[in-house]
């Protein structure tokens, strides 16, 4: 009757990202900034709504680390196998200089050259490269009296926890900290949304505000630095920020909370938003699960729709899908891991005899360094180091040889190897 | 059942809450998570749903947005399905799920079926005994039907066929909207066919009505199935309607028909099939310029085919417009929802933060592939929204249906 619909395709980009986490956000939209026409297809949203919007290069080597730039070099020597191996310090420093560009209307502080060291939800003074500037304030180094502000009903932040705990941390160069803890009770309004996220509405609104510095002003003593759960605002943070330190007086920081994240959900939308205006296409929601190519040049991925499995073709293709906790590495009840999209050669696996988890959960297991390996342009490769693809470039938790966990190296190397994947297709074509 | 097996996937991650635009608007609506997957192990071991399900809209973006591949919206549809089975649909319910009924009824006397829903009065009336609030955007019967202009209309002969689903709103409502997505078909060089067709039974399937959406959308499907098995496409400007024959008869209602399954396989989005044929250098390029700033909304079930936002694709296609593409999730009305007196409010609330970015857009002309969606979005906006199809329509010079 007529000719098959079975062949109709979508039009061409030159770059197709899979995943919409900190790694495939950035190389999205260095290769948009660069006036490549992108998409970027996700399975759902990724860890930028849980993870706190700081940037951690490296926070942890034998101990907390003072300087990723004096110490990366040692530790990429004593982990060959590290992806910050291939990622010079140059590169990373790069990348974050450009992050910071892109998000300047959040104001991020810090470098690579000296660890800001922040507290954490439960206390612990966590060492990190870059911080929003709303966080900046939180900085322990110098010491300081701090004030730790919960509000009733907020779910999952127990300041009284975090002071405790705080108060008990030994600082580097014996800075002297000291904490105590304020609650506050203002209003919540008709909608009882007690999530971190619906906090973040009502400091949106000014007749909040105003409760929260009437309650606050009787309680704080002159000099105290006040921290707040993060969630002061979404779109309107850096003003909610801005408001509440000249109102009070004091210095002001938010504390990272446990998920959802506050300061998390404003990067995506940041970066999203930039995307967008860029022309890229965003679609969340669609699984990748496969790949048309002829030898070792991919030609498309095919994502699931509603209707029928869709080719998307482009020129060069990054995977950003994560590791484990986000199935862009899979372990099936064999033992055996995969790379579910393109079934990637996986590096980084324990001997057969070898066992692959230790008995304590927070002990070092063998198969957490799982993962792809790649060339120095970013590309995966097989054993042989061949590339398997010559335009398949791979990013973030999904490569190999890291345990970003224990280093508290995670959004440092999304940064940086979504960076560096972008910049080495720029150069190829 | 595997839409209810996928809760085993749900890490509680609270990204589907973090999204989801009507517990944030209402304290009825606990959130995706609770009254999805957690409320369900509770449902799977015989609890019976509790009300707050009903305040779920379906508009699915906590499905779109999870990361881990839970079927949240299909959960809490199929919960809702339970309630009222367990409670017995509310008359209102019966009645504004079954459009083609009330389209039947309402077209032969439309001038006084359209003063009845103008009429201040009256409508109060409607919200004390129906529940239908007083202000929502119901639109106005147009008094006579696409169908009617489809069996006169003799589309010319082609090469390839295509077949058009055009659903209710369309017919008894927009027979222009249909009138325009033909000629922009045939423009390009394709026999449109329009079969008889009844309602895709979405609106029942939302409202909790399953037996009564799987009789409406397998007799539908029957209808379309013998141009799917000889290859023809079949597209559809109602975009929810569509994404109804593509999945969600199958996902949500559990429909094992081999109608529905190869018309699964053929059915396409208007806009989808249109850039598909373009990025195949098949689709007549032929614009005119229109110099017009145009917002786009893409609704929440056309974002449920996961297919993009190709719309905003070929309205790049059309010289001098300028496309702007809007954040904002979801317009409130999903369906039938907003309509409803208890939920109207709610349904505003979740609209505005669209409603003001239509009003700071400076838009000309607001475009969207939904045909609730735009009589919510031209009533909280005041902007005149389209389907973007009228704008290709335009620019190719077809002249005014």
């Amino acid at each position: 009757m007529n000719e098959a619909h079975g062949r109709l395709v979508p039009a061409s980009y030159d770059a197709v990202v899979i995943g919409a986490g900190l790694a495939g956000l950035t190389a999205a939209l260095r290769l948009a900034e660069e006036g490549q026409r992108v998409a970027v297809l996700a399975k759902g949203v990724g860890a930028t709504h849980l993870a706190p919007a700081t940037i951690d290069v490296l926070g942890y080597d034998d101990g907390p680390v003072d300087s990723p730039a004096r110490t990366l070099p040692e530790f990429a020597d004593a982990n060959p196998q590290h992806p910050y191996r291939r990622l010079s310090i140059d590169l990373i420093r790069a990348s974050l200089d450009w992050f910071k560009a892109c998000l300047s209307d959040h104001g991020y502080r810090g470098g690579l050259d000296q660890n800001l060291l922040v507290p954490t939800a439960v206390g612990v003074a966590k060492p990190t490269a870059l911080v929003p500037e709303t966080m900046a304030a939180a900085d322990l180094r110098q010491g300081g009296r701090f004030i730790f502000v919960g509000f009733r009903g907020l779910k999952d932040f127990f300041p009284a926890y975090l002071a405790d705990n705080l108060a008990r941390t030994p600082l580097p160069g014996g800075a002297a900290v000291t904490t105590r803890v304020v609650e506050l009770s203002p209003p919540l309004g008709v909608a009882r949304d007690v999530s971190a996220t619906g906090f973040a509405r009502r400091f949106e609104r000014a007749d909040f505000r105003e409760s929260v510095l009437a309650e606050l002003g009787r309680h704080l003593m002159p000099g105290e630095i006040v921290g707040f759960p993060a969630v002061l605002g979404l779109e309107g943070a850096r003003k909610v920020w801005q408001e509440l330190e000249t109102r009070l007086g004091h210095s002001v920081f938010e504390v990272a909370t446990l998920p959802p994240s506050v300061p998390g959900i404003r990067l995506y939308e940041t970066m999203t938003g930039a995307l967008r205006r860029r022309g890229a296409r965003l679609v969340v929601g669609t699984t990748v699960a496969g790949a048309e190519g002829s030898g070792n040049r991919l030609e498309g991925v095919v994502a699931h729709t509603a209707g029928r499995p869709l080719t998307y073709r482009a020129n060069s293709f990054v995977l950003a899908t994560g590791g484990f906790a986000s199935g862009g590495l899979q372990l099936d009840s064999s033992g055996e891991v995969r790379e579910p999209v393109f079934d990637l050669p996986v590096a980084g696996l324990p001997g057969p005899e070898e066992p692959r988890f230790e008995r304590g959960y927070f002990d070092e297991h063998a198969i957490s360094r799982a993962g792809v390996a790649v060339d120095a342009s970013s590309r995966p490769i097989d054993g042989e180091g061949t590339p398997v693809y010559e335009n398949l470039h791979a990013v973030g938790a999904t490569l190999s040889g890291a345990v970003p966990w224990r280093e508290a190296s995670g959004n440092g190397l999304s940064l940086a190897s979504g960076y560096a994947a972008a910049s080495a297709i720029l150069e190829a074509s | 059942m595997l839409v209810r097996d996928s809760l085993d996937h749900c890490v509680k991650c609270t990204i589907c809450e973090s999204f989801c635009p009507y517990s944030q608007a209402t304290p009825l609506f606990p959130g995706p998570k609770y009254v999805g997957p957690q409320a369900e192990r509770f449902r799977r071991t015989g609890s019976s749903p509790d009300i707050s399900v009903d305040y779920c809209s379906g508009c699915g973006i906590c499905t779109q947005v999870c990361p881990h591949g839970v079927k949240i919206a299909e959960i809490n549809s199929q919960a809702r399905a339970q309630l009222w089975e367990e409670r017995g649909i509310p008359l209102r319910n019966q009645l504004i799920a079954r459009p083609s009924v009330v389209g039947r009824l309402g077209t032969p006397v439309a001038p006084l079926a359209n003063w009845t829903l103008r009429n201040r009065v009256l409508r109060r009336l409607g919200e004390r005994l129906l529940g239908i609030h007083r202000d929502a955007a119901l639109p106005l019967f147009a008094g006579r039907t696409f169908q009617r202009w489809a069996r006169k209309h003799v589309s010319p002969a082609a090469g390839r066929t295509i077949v058009y689903f055009h659903a209710c709103g369309t017919n008894y409502y927009e027979p222009a909207v249909g009138q325009m997505t033909v000629e922009v078909l045939e423009h390009n060089g394709f026999h449109v066919v329009v079969p008889p067709q009844d309602c895709c039974g979405l609106p029942l399937q939302s409202n909790g009505n399953f037996p009564a959406a799987r009789a409406y959308v397998q007799r539908l499907a029957a209808n379309l199935a013998p141009y799917a098995r000889e290859g023809c496409a079949i597209v559809s400007n109602s975009t929810s309607c569509g994404l109804m024959l593509k999945r969600e008869a199958r996902e949500i209602l559990d429909v094992e028909d081999e109608d529905v399954a190869v018309v699964s396989e053929s059915m396409y989005d208007l806009s989808e099939f249109l850039f598909l044929l373009h990025g195949r250098g098949e689709l007549r390029t032929d614009f005119k310029p229109l110099e017009l700033t145009v917002p786009y909304h893409a609704p929440c079930q056309q974002q449920g085919h996961g297919i993009g936002k190709p719309a905003l694709d070929l309205l790049a296609l059309i010289p001098g417009l300028r496309a702007i593409e809007l954040d904002a999730d979801c317009c409130g009305i999903a369906g039938t929802y907003g309509l409803k007196k208890e939920k109207y409010e709610i349904s505003m609330t979740v609209g505005e933060r669209l409603f003001s970015q239509l009003r700071e857009s400076n838009g000309d002309v607001a475009a969207c592939d939904s045909e609730t969606c735009r009589w919510q979005i031209e009533h909280g906006s005041g902007m005149h929204a389209v389907h973007p199809v009228e704008l290709l329509h335009r620019a190719y010079g077809l002249g005014a249906a």
